[in-house]
């Protein structure tokens, strides 16, 4: 496994000794503890525990951004040089969406679900080994437009996880109305058509962002088009296309309600599995020591 | 029964879903004939038809133990229903039996929406019609007045009705969940009666501003609508106007489907992204059922409301047994009452009143 940056001496030893790893794994908990809470207080209390939950989710943010930071200042741009920088920048994107906007939705369901999201795709980033033992150095030929590239493809992915999250509230209001309970749990979600704006606004924000991203690429590798693979291009252009393509179905009322909701889940399933393989398609790189090039910089 | 005596025979929610109280539903005009008919039947010496959405039920004075079977074959013959179908799901309960089933209903005990008091109304209006046509006696005269004093008592008395829902509130909430908010929402109200009434006011009371009457009688859906400070429709443009609506408050009182499934599928074409809510509250139903799955449209009919108005239905159950007792002691008084009246209309076999 890639050894893990230690944070720089800040207020003693204790600071010092803890880990870019250990704050992720703080912050995972926090999610994870997040989603507990609102689980139980949805059984036991029939409602989600909007502040607790939202408090929660705020610190493994916190937690969550002093470990990428680490990581970033260790590789001296943005952490995206593995899958477990991916999945992490993922649901850092989804967290900051929730955190910043989220609100508006007024849908005190969405924080519950931010959660479990969060919890899962960081949980499973962390645990997986294999994930961080190796890392691209120099991911971005020290480019910072490559870099930024590579930041919006990546919120745009994340803006397609919260895009997923209320394609399920979208899912679970269908099976509300249909099967005639709207009591419970049921009560706290959003009404079907703040849904269907929500996910339309989020899915024209994604297809535009990853579009600007795809933009941003596709100018320098037209300069050189030996520095991508061709399974790259296919994977990220093929997810945009898809993405594209059900905007344009929904606009043009072709696509709706629940077959909206669910190929925008299906579409995120997609993207999330797209993401190792982009990762594996890039051109061989040695492998590096974080710790190390933190020790060089 | 081979001595004179109290039965109530007919049909309800408890047994028969809604697609078969439909085919039993009995129209105005048809209840009229129905009425005539049992009036001549052998045997019958007093009767009242209790007549609503969720049941058809006939309180009667009978001379012999056969009079419930020729009520049930000729109101079967009369709807054209199967009679070993309508024997699948009939309730047939004698003497003290009976009383104690009209003193439920008079609560409310037997409603589908426990403690609800519509009925109370509802029964009140058909023991009136009955009592106006001169189909009661005696028995059912003084069977009926008790009853409504019980059930003005147990109401009274109890906390059966504490936590009550009306469909109409239930229809607001269903809408919200729906559409968000009622400022934008666009609402046809389609009859001209009580029902359609109560529920576009409660619409008009959670914020809808546009509103929208018709009926198949053109001055009842203008009087309404003058009330509501609503326009109206012409009742034959329903269908072409669906799409112009987000909810549609069904309550007429006619035979049949006025709203299509096709001319719904039509109406979604050309406003796919926005939903439409029907409220069902006809019987029979207003709305093809059909019309539920299309895409984006959401078909309630009273069986689904009174299904969510149940949902806080926990509170008032644990009423049930407080009323049952209060009732039983009513109900035992009444047939001390009632029995020796039977008894003496024995003597005089084969009378109308």
């Amino acid at each position: 496994m890639l050894a893990s940056a230690p944070t720089r001496h800040l207020n003693g030893d204790m600071w010092a000794s803890i880990t870019d790893r250990d704050w992720l794994w703080g912050a995972a908990t926090l999610y994870l503890a997040g989603f507990i809470l609102g689980t139980v207080s949805l059984f036991r209390r029939g409602r989600p525990s909007n502040i607790a939950t939202y408090s929660l989710i705020a610190a493994g943010f916190v937690l969550q951004n002093l470990g990428l930071a680490i990581r970033g200042h260790a590789v001296g741009g943005c952490p995206l040089g593995n899958n477990l920088e991916l999945f992490q920048f993922t649901a850092w994107s989804a967290i900051t969406l929730y955190l910043f906007v989220g609100v508006t939705f007024r849908s005190s369901l969405l924080g519950y679900f931010t959660a479990c999201l969060a919890a899962v795709l960081t949980l499973l980033s962390l645990s997986l080994p294999a994930w961080d033992s190796t890392r691209r150095p120099h991911l971005f030929g020290g480019n910072p437009w490559i870099e930024f590239h590579a930041a919006l493809a990546l919120f745009s992915y994340g803006v397609f996880a919260l895009l997923a999250l209320t394609s399920i509230l979208t899912l679970f209001r269908f099976y509300s109305l249909q099967s005639k309970r709207i009591g419970g749990w049921f009560s706290f979600l959003p009404s079907v058509l703040d849904l269907d704006h929500i996910g339309v606004r989020l899915l024209l924000a994604g297809v535009l962002i990853l579009g600007a991203s795809l933009a941003v690429g596709s100018a320098f590798w037209l300069r050189d088009t030996t520095t991508v693979s061709a399974a790259k291009l296919i994977i990220t252009g093929g997810v945009w296309v898809a993405y594209a393509a059900a905007f344009t179905l929904r606009i043009r009322g072709r696509l709706l309600a629940k077959r909206f909701a669910w190929t925008c889940l299906v579409l995120f399933g997609v993207a999330l599995l797209s993401l190792p393989l982009v990762d594996a398609s890039r051109h061989p790189a040695p492998a590096a020591d974080v710790r190390a090039r933190h020790e060089r910089a | 029964m081979s001595t004179p005596g109290i039965f109530v025979i007919g049909a309800n929610h408890h047994r028969a879903p809604i697609e078969v109280r439909e085919k039993l539903f009995v129209g105005p005009e048809v209840e009229a004939a129905l009425q005539a008919e049992l009036a001549v039947l052998p045997g019958i010496r007093e009767f009242a038809v209790v007549n609503t959405c969720n049941r058809i039920e006939f309180y009667c004075v009978a001379a012999d133990a056969e009079s419930a079977a020729r009520v049930e074959a000729a109101f079967c013959s009369r709807q054209r229903f199967d009679l070993s179908e309508f024997g699948k799901i009939r309730m047939d309960l004698r003497g003290r039996e009976a009383l104690q089933h009209l003193l439920e209903v008079a609560v409310g005990l037997d409603s589908q929406m426990l403690g609800e008091t519509e009925i109370f109304g509802q029964l009140k209006e058909a023991y009136a019609a009955a009592h106006a046509r001169k189909s009661t006696g005696p028995v059912l005269n003084r069977v009926f007045q008790k009853a409504f004093q019980a059930a003005k008592h147990v109401r009274s008395s109890t906390a059966i009705t504490v936590g009550q829902v009306s469909v109409a509130n239930v229809a607001v909430e269903l809408a919200l969940n729906i559409f968000g908010t009622l400022a934008e929402v666009r609402i046809l109200v389609l009859g001209a009666g009580e029902i359609g009434e109560k529920t576009a006011k409660a619409f008009q009371s959670r914020g809808a501003a546009t509103l929208t009457v018709s009926s198949r009688q053109a001055e009842r859906a203008t009087d309404l609508a003058a009330r509501l400070s609503a326009s109206t429709l012409p009742f034959e443009q329903r269908e072409a106007r669906i799409g112009d609506f987000d909810v549609i408050v069904c309550a007429t009182s006619g035979q049949g489907t006025i709203l299509s499934a096709a001319a719904t599928a039509a109406a979604m074409k050309k406003r796919p992204a926005r939903p439409v809510f029907y409220i069902d509250l006809a019987m029979p139903r207003d709305v093809e059922a059909a019309a539920a799955g299309i895409q984006n449209v959401f078909l309630y009919n009273l069986d689904d409301l009174a299904k969510i108005a149940e949902e806080n239905r926990a509170a008032r159950e644990a009423e049930i047994a407080t009323c049952r007792a209060l009732l039983s002691e009513r109900v035992d008084g009444l047939w001390r009452q009632v029995e020796p009246q039977l008894e003496s209309s024995a003597g005089r076999n084969g009378d109308k009143p």
